[in-house]
């Protein structure tokens, strides 16, 4: 087949591939995210952990070590069947803290340290560096298998800069797609339905390649089996170690891998993807394996022995004049190979802008912060991190020549982005798990890696000198890079994946234990690890308030998240019940500043930026402290407030019963008033007319007597109404002189009825008394005592209906305390009456029958207040009946 | 001065002087010390003046005075109503219900027998 085609098509495939990212922009853009939301694209996605070593390099791995090839699937298989759950926190930390990549994560979990972030990214880049230019080298080995039967001269000069048009194409894609927009979510909408489409091609090419060899070469599935079953190669053999230690490598890769990390998290836009995933890309993995053993297989029988076992999907086409599969078949590794590409470079340029571009540019320039257009910034540093990703990948495939086995360096990769497992499980399952013990796991196991996996993979003396493999560096032969501690019979491979993974969980362990974590830390590890507890996102991280104006903070957001930062900001400000756009500067409000802002930057990048514009580094002990009583106070206060609230209901429910009692009082002040003159008034008419009458003389002798007599009766009751007055007014000032001494109850009982035996009318009056409880002797005011009785006496005496009217005075004496009950027979009074007789005036009943002013109840009331008793109406009487109550001695208060 | 007056006052003794004063002037004066009682009497044949207590036991010279001008027939009837009181809001009220004039305890006799005088239309 012409080599022009293959280029052409390749050309043509390039442009649909940018045309389906383009259109799957748009279609985001536009928000009609249909299809793309589809969790069959998100699984699709996550194809890409099939690259292209999967694609060629399985097949090698599978010529050369059988069904050990297998290990490298059924670890991510394991992952999704058995450790969802494992996915499922990974996805929903990533999406609730907006992580941008799993550096960011690991970072922003240890106390957003970019520290941190940087080895992160440092081992990412490393490890990831030879897993880039193994996949330029398929490409171009790929486009050599086509080449090598093309004698024409041109065809040269393109295979030897094949890698660097492929990288070149690559970068242009990636800072197409990759750095379109800055959005809060580094989420790449046309990149994933590209690679969506590049997971089906390489799917369909490799099954169609298989199904080409098992049935058009091989002769249908029985005698492929048959004949696997016949093989008996010495790297066939199974080697149980190497399968456990494979199996877990790969099941940590699919994890760690920054592209795996980027589509299984960063990307992700439901959860419940993840659902659809975890059964359907095991049976993606499976489908795209099942082929591999019979092409490889077959490609070892059919095949002259030199052949390159890597190529034999290409090259078993090719050699049976199948020109049209070959070429889907380098369409299939071609799309493994660039979708892997691409989105590493997306993941590892985020991660290096983020954690080593932008904090550098940061710190040597501070002002950047306030002047320059930050997004501009962001964006150059992001495209030129993916330059500089692509260009480290084109490098290491020049200086290692392409010559190291594809698979091998698959696995190499694997064990170093291996290392940062510890760290990242460590963090979201384990609160203790501090950033020392991160730095130290990721140090040891980075270290170890590199020592006994990473440099001797260069081969002897080319970085290590031959002898230090013999006998160790400095003649210490327990170091020996592939003996470690003298582990010398181990495979290579597994002995670094053992060691190297050892030393650092031990290392990790050890300095979470040993080391204390900083508050922030202790935060971000409640979040994390509760990150299914809503609660735990509450006091996530605060701030106090600091020396930043709201629009510094506002000119900052808008540079680095655009429009959508006035947004947040008015909608901020609007939540807060504010006018305007600017919000209060409130922990809550930063902290969801700094979130949507690490979305663009990263945690650790968006909190130093915060930290520069409040003025200070870190978040520390006090500032949390502070944090804390804030929240404390604001507690206090509230409940203070609302104390206050219920003590000024109180108060004011108090002030209006004052003032309804004042109101009250002055009605009845005025009623008072009006009650006096009228008690006043009547005495004087009569006295004022029979006066008259009597002053002009002309009346016979005995009508002058009565009427000289009513003006003397009138008289008296003038007179005594000015008495009680006065009376009243004494005792009611408490200005009342008492007269204590010692007193016989019957002996006043006795005064009292003698007294009232005159009041009118006169009627049959009994009074029944037991003297023999009479036997009392009070210390008290003899005669104002009386005066209350008599009262008592008299008004049962008027009052009472009953013929023949009968008073029953009944005596207890208890516990230094004596009730005198006056109980009548009459029909008692009602009662809406009995809370009105101790007022002033509050006569009941016709008052010429009462005789009295109305006032002879409220001066007993008095009367006994001050002889420290009381006089109440006793309810629940057949008649009308009223209690007095007195202490049998009463001790002269100050007086 | 001739003419039928019912007196209705629970002050016997203020009764007493009015009934005196009146009886030598030539009217005769009936006298009913409880409301209740007053508006039992109203219902009968009706004197030629009213004299009323404002503050009286069973029914209030207020509600006696209401009573009376609610009746086309007692309309007419002029009243008097005397008051301990004195206080503007009494005598407001006393207005508004009808009364024909106003006089307050204690009173000189000879005001009370002109008042009376001009009430029976002999003034």
């Amino acid at each position: 087949m012409p080599f022009d085609i293959l280029v052409l098509s390749c050309f043509v495939y390039v442009i649909f591939l940018f045309a389906i990212a383009f259109f799957g922009e748009r279609r985001a853009e536009l928000g009609g995210m249909g299809f793309l939301r589809s969790p069959t694209v998100y699984t699709l996605s996550l194809s890409i952990y099939c690259t292209a070593w999967t694609f060629y390099g399985a097949v090698g791995y599978g010529a050369r070590s059988g069904i050990e090839f297998m290990t490298i699937y059924l670890g991510p298989t394991l992952v999704f069947v058995g450790w969802w759950w494992v996915l499922r926190k990974l996805v929903h930390i990533g999406r609730q803290q907006r992580v941008t990549s799993i550096a960011d994560l690991i970072s922003s979990r240890y106390g957003k340290s970019n520290g941190l972030g940087v080895l992160v990214t440092l081992i990412a880049v490393v490890a990831a560096t030879p897993y880039i230019a193994l996949q330029l080298q398929s490409v171009t080995l790929s486009f050599a298998v086509f080449a090598s039967d093309q004698p024409v001269g041109w065809a040269t000069p393109i295979r030897a800069s094949t890698a660097l048009w492929v990288a070149g194409g690559l970068a242009l894609f990636t800072i197409l797609f990759g750095t379109r927009r800055l959005d809060a979510k580094e989420q790449h909408h046309g990149i994933v339905i590209a690679i969506a489409v590049e997971a089906v091609v390489k799917l369909v090419a490799l099954v169609a390649v298989g199904s080409f060899v098992v049935w058009g070469l091989a002769g249908g599935p029985g005698a492929v089996i048959d004949r696997i079953e016949a093989v008996n190669l010495p790297g066939w053999q199974l080697q149980p170690g190497r399968w456990v230690g494979l199996i877990a490598l790969s099941a940590a890769a699919v994890i760690c891998l920054p592209r795996m990390f980027q589509v299984l998290v960063v990307e992700n836009i439901d959860e419940r993807h993840l659902a659809r995933a975890s059964w359907a890309f095991p049976l993606y993995l499976f489908a795209m394996c099942l082929f591999i053993l019979p092409i490889a297989m077959v490609g070892l029988e059919r095949m002259p022995a030199d052949t390159n076992p890597d190529m034999m999907v290409l090259t078993l086409p090719l050699a049976h004049g199948q020109g049209a599969l070959a070429m889907l078949a380098f369409l299939g590794g071609f799309s493994s190979a660039t979708s892997m590409v691409i989105v590493e470079t997306v993941a590892l340029a985020t991660m290096l802008s983020n954690h080593v571009v932008m904090p550098l540019w940061l710190r040597l320039r501070p002002e950047a912060t306030q002047s320059a257009d930050l997004r501009g910034g962001i964006l150059l540093a992001r495209r030129l991190s993916i330059i500089g990703v692509l260009g480290l990948g084109l490098g290491y495939y020049r200086v290692s020549g392409g010559s190291a086995a594809l698979a091998a360096m698959g696995l190499i990769a694997f064990a170093g982005m291996a290392q940062v497992l510890p760290a990242l499980l460590g963090g979201i399952f384990w609160r203790g798990a501090s950033r020392v013990g991160a730095i130290l796991g990721l140090i040891t196991g980075f270290a170890t890696w590199a020592w006994t996996l990473f440099l001797p993979s260069f081969g002897q003396d080319a970085v290590i000198p031959a002898q230090v493999f013999a006998h160790g560096p400095f003649g210490l032969s327990w170091l020996r890079p592939e003996a470690l501690f003298g582990t010398a019979a181990m495979d290579p491979l597994i002995h670094s994946i053992f060691w190297s993974l050892t030393l650092n969980a031990a290392a990790f362990f050890a300095g979470s234990i040993l080391s204390f974590p900083d508050p922030v830390e202790r935060i971000q590890g409640a979040a994390f690890v509760n990150a299914f507890d809503a609660e735990a996102q509450g006091g996530r991280l605060g701030w106090t308030h600091g020396q930043a104006e709201p629009e510094a903070l506002l000119n900052l957001a808008q540079r680095i998240l655009g429009e959508e930062a006035l947004t947040f900001f008015e909608a901020e400000a609007r939540a807060q019940g504010k006018e305007g756009y600017l919000p209060d500067m409130t922990p809550a409000f930063l902290t969801e500043l700094e979130r949507r802002l690490a979305g663009s930057l990263g945690a650790a990048t968006a909190h130093a930026m915060i930290s520069q514009l409040f003025g200070r580094a870190t978040v520390t002990v006090e500032d949390l402290m502070a944090v804390a009583s804030e929240a404390a106070q604001i507690a206090e206060y509230s409940a203070r407030l609302e104390a206050n609230q219920t003590e000024l209901t109180r108060t004011a429910r108090q002030l209006r019963e004052v003032n309804e009692k004042l109101t009250q009082l002055s009605v009845q002040k005025d009623a008072f008033l009006s009650q006096i003159s009228h008690e006043l008034r009547t005495p004087m008419t009569s006295i004022r007319a029979f006066s008259e009458i009597l002053t002009e003389g002309d009346l016979p002798a005995p009508q002058v007597a009565d009427y000289g007599r009513i003006i003397h009766e009138e008289a008296k009751r003038l007179t005594r109404l000015l008495d009680d007055l006065l009376d009243l007014s004494v005792l009611e000032n408490g200005a009342v002189q008492l007269n204590l001494g010692l007193a016989h109850l019957g002996e006043l009982l006795d005064r009292a009825a003698a007294v009232a035996s005159q009041t009118r009318p006169d009627r049959a009056f009994r009074i029944e008394r037991d003297v023999t409880v009479e036997e009392i002797y009070l210390r008290t005011d003899a005669d104002r005592l009386v005066q209350v009785f008599i009262n008592l006496i008299s008004n049962a005496r008027k009052y009472c209906e009953a013929d023949p009217a009968l008073l029953r005075i009944a005596i207890r004496h208890r516990a230094g305390r004596v009730t005198v009950d006056f109980i009548d027979n009459g029909r008692g009074i009602s009662k809406e009456n009995q809370a009105l007789i101790f007022e002033k005036f509050a006569r009941l009943t016709d008052q010429t029958k009462a005789g009295g002013a109305g006032l002879g109840l409220a001066i007993c009331r008095e009367i006994m207040a001050n002889l420290g008793g009381t006089v109440a109406y006793l309810p629940g009487q057949r008649g009308a009946a009223f209690r007095v109550t007195l202490p049998l001695r009463l001790e002269r208060s100050a007086a | 001065m001739a003419g039928k007056v019912l007196l209705i006052e629970d002050e016997a003794n203020i009764a007493e002087a009015i009934r005196f004063l009146l009886t030598r002037d030539g009217c005769q004066v009936e006298v009913i010390g409880d409301g209740q009682l007053a508006l039992q009497r109203l219902r009968g044949d009706l004197p030629d003046l009213v004299i009323l207590d404002l503050m009286l036991p069973g029914a209030s010279g207020l509600d006696i005075l209401a009573t009376l001008r609610a009746e086309p027939r007692g309309r007419a009837v002029p009243v008097l109503m005397l008051t301990a009181k004195g206080q503007e809001r009494d005598r407001d009220a006393a207005e508004r219900a009808g009364v024909s004039a106003f006089m307050a305890k204690p009173f000189a006799n000879a005001d009370m027998r002109a008042k009376v005088r001009e009430l029976m239309g002999q003034g």
